[in-house]
């Protein structure tokens, strides 16, 4: 796998197909549904998805909103980092605050030192998705990060409680998607699901892609919880045991500070951090998402319900 | 890197899943904590060693009740190429996961056990395989640790295979001998086969040449959206976007547009902020075309000279994927062809492939799920269809219920334009 790494990114046929397929995937969305929408959360994925709808459709602007899930618990970086980014596209950012729904009653918050909003995000998610009359949302997820999303369509179909049920996904075949559907229901779609995690740093090595300042190396005052390194936060609570001292750290994936952690890294450079994640031996949700380590079916479960 | 998509086919009993979690495995694929739950899984069954069968493991129902559901996608990659795999299942829904996971893939492998040898299943395999345009196979004839790595049972099962493979158009098969359990010739040679001399399975599939056909095909290129910015720096710009789906192109070619038939010639190429002198099959990008026409999505440019003629009869081999309905003779249904979406009757369903005997039975009452029929269908609107073992891209299409709007079908075009109401064939 290492050699992986120091193949030349410029010439590569494997990714100019996952950017082709991906590119066509986005058409497709564009041509057969309203009111697409694009999910972006800062993270690398969703930078890779930017970079995709603003190729295939320039020079015209890309035909979608964007949409962010805003937990209430971000990294300031990243936060900063969406706004910048959004406003150099010219895009029209639809944010669906978890906070809000908090205040307004209708999502309950989590308690004591284990809280963590990443549950909240579904029906935040799903309500923004109605109240918006979006018919298709487009996400980052790979099928490569998890057993569940390793058997799921790249036009993951949506019931009208925005469910995914494993057992009834439609048949895709070839390049066919079929994105019909009823009035109430709707389309969940992943341009980068054949994607790996490295294929992703590539591309991003390849196109020269900005990322939040938190992919690379930084010191970073964090403690110990579960064998995950977690900030230190105003919206984490420590453990009386739980002593926080001062790291140099990356993070692999961005999400909620509640509960994604760092890695210990050296990495200051896209190149270094490839070199580092094709030596990797822990997959990255395993080293960084603890939403992940509850249970074997903890992904599956919260996509039935309406997750990301 | 290069990249190459295949699909696996097998039953739980030929080890597909310890193949596929072995071949992960021996190329560094598995993570740390990924191993670790399989560990403790193995435990809790009772197991000495590690099962790496359990790295393909799935969704929660499919545990529960130790089958595999539906296709699973997978990938791996060493120095010199990157590998998709279809993962599909071998339980009684074959012929759906099969299909579909066939659909995308270059290349099919198909296990066989070394005791049992060619049995029907992989008859079955190997003819959906060939169905589905996919000439190059490769046969593992797995567990030949318990055969003794006999050398005259491999050839035996071999020459078996040969026998199967020939009269279904599958030129060319490789057969290699290997123990999944052990690992032996799949990444590492091991030397109880050491009478072998041809390549491991690693080493087969990363040298293994697949050209892609539609590079060699007439150009096809089914318009997907219509890219007009109508913005202060491109006030006139209109350009096709979409993804060549045959042959290649060049800035300056005559093209004509289908189904209206006008003619016109390309004025330039754009991918993004590039502007290319040339397109080919697989590359998305933009055409600009010499004259303002009333173009849109689904509509098909291919070369001026090119003779096609889309049709609005055809018959095709279907593929019924629904659980809930079948396809019967008189039906509406909707047909997803390229980047065009049709409806169509089913003006007859000719006969029904019976995937054990491998012979066509005329004139059944319906396909239900997991059938395999010839179909004639009429379309509303005339599809730019070519042959399926000519053209996968533009001879493939989709058959979707126009009441719940789901997939329900996947067909491929074997005869174009016979006319309504001619004689059976």
């Amino acid at each position: 796998m290492t050699a992986n790494a120091v193949m030349p990114v410029d010439h590569d046929p494997g990714l100019d197909y996952l950017e082709a397929e991906a590119i066509f995937i986005m058409r497709e969305v564009a041509a057969e549904f309203e009111r697409p929408a694009l999910l972006f959360s800062g993270g690398k994925d969703s930078i890779v998805l930017l970079r995709l709808a603003e190729k295939a459709f320039w020079p015209a602007r890309f035909p979608f909103t964007v949409m962010h899930v805003d937990t209430g618990h971000n990294f300031p970086e990243v936060l900063e980092f969406r706004d910048r980014r959004i406003a150099e596209l010219k895009a029209r950012l639809v944010v669906a605050s978890v906070q809000e729904a908090i205040d307004e009653g209708w999502v309950q918050e989590e308690r004591g030192p284990r809280a963590s909003r990443n549950r909240l995000q579904t029906p935040v998610l799903l309500a923004a998705i109605a109240r918006h009359q979006f018919d298709a949302a487009i996400g980052g997820a790979r099928r490569d990060e998890e057993k569940a999303r390793a058997k799921e369509r790249v036009f993951s179909f949506r019931d009208e409680f925005g469910q995914w049920d494993p057992r009834n996904q439609r048949p895709e075949l070839w390049n066919l998607y079929n994105g019909l559907h009823l009035r109430g229901e709707h389309m969940r779609v992943f341009p980068l699901s054949n994607w790996t995690e490295l294929d992703v740093w590539r591309y991003i090595a390849r196109e020269r892609l900005e990322i939040p300042s938190i992919y690379f190396a930084h010191e970073r005052e964090v403690f110990v919880r579960d064998g995950m390194l977690m900030a230190v936060s105003p919206f984490l609570q420590q453990l009386p045991h739980e002593r926080s001292f001062v790291e140099t750290v990356r993070y692999r994936t961005v999400g909620d500070m509640t509960c994604t952690a760092a890695v210990r890294s050296t990495a200051c450079t896209v190149e270094e951090i490839i070199a580092e994640v094709a030596t990797a031996r822990v997959t990255e949700r395993g080293a960084s998402r603890a939403d992940d380590q509850f249970s074997d079916a903890a992904m599956e479960d919260r996509k039935r319900e309406g997750y990301f | 890197m290069d990249l190459l998509r295949f699909v696996t086919a097998g039953s739980v009993d030929d080890g597909k899943s310890t193949l596929i979690g072995r071949l992960l495995y021996d190329t560094r694929q598995v993570f740390e904590d990924t191993l670790a739950s399989i560990e403790r899984a193995s435990q809790a069954q009772g197991l000495e060693e590690v099962n790496l069968a359990l790295l393909t493991d799935g969704l929660r129902a499919e545990r529960e009740q130790g089958i595999t559901i539906d296709v699973a996608y997978r990938y791996f990659a060493t120095p010199r190429r990157k590998f998709i795999i279809a993962d599909s299942p071998g339980h009684v829904q074959y012929t759906r996961n099969m299909v579909t996971g066939a659909s995308t893939a270059q290349l099919a492998l198909i296990l066989v056990d070394a005791r049992k040898g060619v049995v029907e299943q992989t008859r079955r395999h190997s003819a959906l395989a060939a169905l589905l345009g996919i000439h190059h196979v490769v046969v593992c004839v797995n567990k030949m640790d318990l055969v003794g790595w006999s050398e005259a049972r491999f050839r035996e099962v071999e020459a078996e295979y040969r026998a199967t493979a020939a009269p279904l158009g599958i030129s060319s098969a490789v057969v290699l001998p290997l123990a999944a359990l052990t690992g032996a010739n799949l990444v590492q040679r091991a030397p109880e086969l050491a009478w072998f001399e041809g390549p491991t399975l690693l080493e087969f599939l990363e040298s293994v040449e697949v050209p892609n056909p539609a590079l060699y095909a007439p150009f096809r290129f089914p318009v997907q959206y219509v890219i007009r910015p109508q913005s202060r720096d491109f006030p006139d710009y209109r350009g096709y976007a979409g993804t060549v789906a045959a042959g290649r192109i060049r800035v300056g070619d005559a093209v004509r547009l289908l189904p209206v038939g006008t003619v016109t010639r390309v004025a330039g190429i754009d991918r993004f902020t590039d502007q290319l002198e040339e397109a080919r099959a697989g590359d998305a990008v933009t055409l600009r075309l010499a004259d303002d026409l009333d173009v849109g999505r689904g509509a098909m440019v291919v070369a001026a000279a090119d003779p096609i003629d889309p049709v609005s009869v055809f018959e095709a081999d279907v593929c019924w994927m629904s659980e809930t309905s079948e396809l019967r003779t008189g039906q509406q249904v909707l047909l997803k062809h390229t980047t065009r979406r049709t409806r169509a009757v089913v003006d007859q369903v000719l006969d029904r492939l019976d995937i054990h005997r491998l012979e066509r039975e005329p004139t059944p009452p319906s396909l239900a799920l997991n059938d395999i029929g010839r179909v004639r269908f009429r379309t509303m609107e005339p599809l730019a269809a070519d042959l399926y073992e000519q053209c996968r891209e533009t001879g493939a299409f989709i058959v979707i219920d126009p009441a719940n709007r789901h997939t329900t079908g996947a067909g491929m075009v074997r005869e174009l334009g016979v006319p309504s109401g001619a004689a059976e064939s």
